[in-house]
């Protein structure tokens, strides 16, 4: 499905310092029952965010008014769990188009450059930084720049670097997806079917 | 040169290499199943491409599906869409599929083993993070999002780069009331949920060699929950076995054929892994977690370790325990029960559900714990009838529930309520994951039983002597 390009992002962002954040809590098991990708957004984090009874919680994050914007900042090992894209949709519909961690679990990692939204690990002292640094001052800005793979305190001007590859790379800054390059390349996928042990 | 077993069976599938990028994998076999695939779908519909090789994708019903009444039409009216929508593409497309009712239907990744669709050295996606269980045949399996899934629909590959390689050895002999649950709680207790992210992991030792299929298929189910991508382990006569002769299994010449590929697939001997780790089998206890991440788990008579001694920042470990309701220092045995449930993709085989009636024959069912029973399957479903599990389960006190994935991540109605105690034997205890509340601690079928004639949390080897 396609999705918006990404080259560089400046915007505030929301903390999230909480480790191991699975894709159950990103978007609980319940709320998988669509058949189409709308509304995701809505039940992003759905019982970190509301009570059973639907009213908001107030000391969750996406509850307070002081942060925003649209990057989210996790702690590590953000992403375990269910392979569930929904998640990384839900990421997406609610307005993020960033997620920063200092480690993220692959199958999310994975999802998330499918679906345009773009996982920037940085070291754990980087990390601890920008937690820092929106504690501080919720006002705080980063700026991704993808070209450069760089992510940037915008105040101080620390930066980090990340690592993405050359082709996934290319991918968000045209807003491509996989299927088209499968598509383009289907002749030589027949012929390799043809040869297979199995 | 020398060469994983996972090597073998990646480079072989690998149709093209980008430079700077993911490798294009062939995928052999694709499982679908009605939560993650509809999306795909539309896809498809949007781009107004067909599916390239339909007798490659094999679809189930299984995650929201109920497990009582399956012959009544299902009640919710979101599921039960859902539920349509995967008919009427498979129809469209002429993809196999095995809905309710289908005398084939039951758990994607215990049906796939049960009808020879799982084959050694072959590859198999699905989008479902548990597909890692095929692993157990010497598959790379492994779970995909949903624009995979429309990847596979449409070209029949996927865009991976290749995973780094770990081998895990668990040598030694396994203790009393110890199962292949256990082995795999131990390994992730001790890897942390994300000790193995990044990585492709291959199970090896004497403690693997002789397990059952059901045994192996339990231990690689688990491998995501460190973190790995996927666990294999090489295929031996026990593999062969178990796959000759199934439905979907290569038959005649093709066979032979198979069979000649399938004895290539194992590591040679100098090959070099980019981590390995040993432990000792004879070390490991029935094991049972004590927060909200399968690696947050103990040998069930140890008491619950201080933040300091945890994995994970102190916030975080505290808002785990917070969340359970437990306290560092405290012992698990004797905790309340209020469900146990049997069942799901790791231990919904009939391995389990004879590991569960051999502890619970003879006693009876606490008054005030609610135990359900769900066989992954109607092979399993059947095979506890023929084998007269039943009965016995019947005299205990327990019934039994229809195939699917049940209240492993409660989809459909078997929800644990706001903060009851379940002991579970599926893969995940992560906060609501059983029901919005639910409070879950993983175990083997034996600890469930213990805990199900007891109403408590039990070291099932003090009830196991006597069966000895």
């Amino acid at each position: 499905m396609a999705y918006d390009k990404f080259n560089t992002l400046r915007s505030t962002a929301v903390p999230l310092p909480i480790e191991n954040v699975d894709t159950d809590q990103l978007i609980p098991a319940r709320f998988l029952k669509a058949t189409e990708r709308v509304g995701f957004g809505d039940n992003l984090f759905r019982d970190w965010r509301y009570n059973a009874d639907n009213t908001p919680k107030k000391d969750f994050v996406l509850n307070n008014n002081i942060y925003s914007g649209k990057i989210l900042v996790g702690g590590k090992n953000f992403g375990s769990g269910s392979s569930r894209e929904h998640a990384a949709w839900a990421v997406y519909d609610y307005g993020f188009r960033c997620v920063v961690s200092s480690f993220f679990a692959d199958i999310f990692r994975n999802n998330c450059l499918n679906v345009g939204v773009l996982p920037v690990q940085v070291s754990p002292e980087f990390s601890e930084k920008i937690f820092a640094a929106i504690h501080a001052d919720p006002t705080t800005e980063l700026e991704v720049n993808l070209p450069d793979q760089t992510i940037t305190l915008v105040a101080t001007g620390e930066k980090d670097t990340f690592e993405i590859s050359p082709y996934k790379k290319d991918n968000m800054i045209n807003g491509f997806d996989d299927i088209d390059y499968l598509q383009s390349i289907k002749p030589e996928i027949e012929v390799f079917a043809s040869n297979l042990p199995l | 040169m020398s060469n994983t077993l996972f090597d073998k069976v990646w480079d072989t599938h690998v149709v093209r290499k980008i430079e700077g990028g993911p490798d294009v994998l062939f995928i052999d076999r694709h499982l679908i199943h009605e939560v993650t695939s509809p999306v795909a779908f539309l896809g498809l519909k949007s781009r107004g491409i067909k599916v390239l090789y339909p007798d490659r994708t094999f679809a189930t019903a299984d995650h929201n599906t109920p497990t009582i009444n399956q012959h009544l039409p299902v009640e919710d009216p979101l599921s039960a869409n859902q539920l349509k929508a995967l008919e009427s593409n498979s129809n469209e497309y002429g993809i196999s599929y095995w809905g309710l009712g289908h005398q084939k239907n039951g758990i994607v990744h215990v049906v796939g083993p049960e009808y020879g669709i799982t084959q050694p050295g072959a590859t198999i996606v699905c989008g479902d993070s548990h597909t890692s269980t095929h692993g157990a045949f010497g598959a790379i399996a492994f779970g995909i999002g949903t624009s995979e899934v429309e990847m596979v629909l449409a070209t029949q590959c996927i865009m991976q780069p290749k995973p780094k390689k770990m081998r895990i050895n668990v040598n030694g002999k396994l203790g009393i009331g110890v199962t292949p649950k256990d082995v795999a709680l131990f390994i992730i207790s001790q890897l942390t949920t994300s000790g193995a992210t990044g990585y492709f992991v291959e199970y090896a030792g004497d403690v693997f060699e002789n397990m059952s299929m059901e045994g192996r298929m339990t231990v690689c189910n688990l491998s995501i929950e460190m973190g790995a991508r996927g666990g294999m382990i090489a295929p031996d006569e026990t593999t062969i076995n178990y796959v000759k002769g199934r439905e979907f299994s290569p038959k005649g010449e093709a066979w032979d054929k198979a069979l000649a590929y399938y004895k290539t697939l194992k590591t040679d001997a100098d090959a070099i892994f980019d981590k390995e780790l040993t432990f000792d089998g004879s070390t490991i206890e029935p094991m049972i977690t004590y927060g909200t991440n399968p690696g947050m788990g103990m040998g069930i008579s140890h008491d619950i370790p201080d933040a300091a001694h945890a994995e994970g920042g102190a916030t975080t470990y505290a808002k785990s325990l917070n969340y359970m309701g437990f306290s560092e220092g405290q012992a698990m045995i004797g905790k309340k029960v209020d469900f146990v449930f049997v069942g799901s993709c790791t231990n919904g085989r009939i391995e389990d559900f004879r590991a569960f009636t051999s502890l619970v024959k003879g006693k009876h069912k606490a008054d005030d714990v609610t135990v359900w029973l769900v066989p992954g399957s109607h092979i399993v479903e059947a095979q506890i009838k023929e084998e007269g599990l039943l009965d016995i389960l019947t005299e205990a006190g327990f019934s039994l529930r229809q195939p699917g994935c049940s209240a492993c991540l409660a989809m459909n109605d078997d929800k644990i309520p706001a903060g009851k105690y379940a002991v579970s034997t599926s893969n995940r205890n992560f906060e609501g994951r059983q029901g919005p509340g639910s409070r879950t601690m993983l175990a083997s079928p034996l600890v469930a039983a213990a805990a199900a004639v007891t109403g408590v949390v039990t070291d099932p080897r003090t009830l196991i002597e006597e069966l000895v």
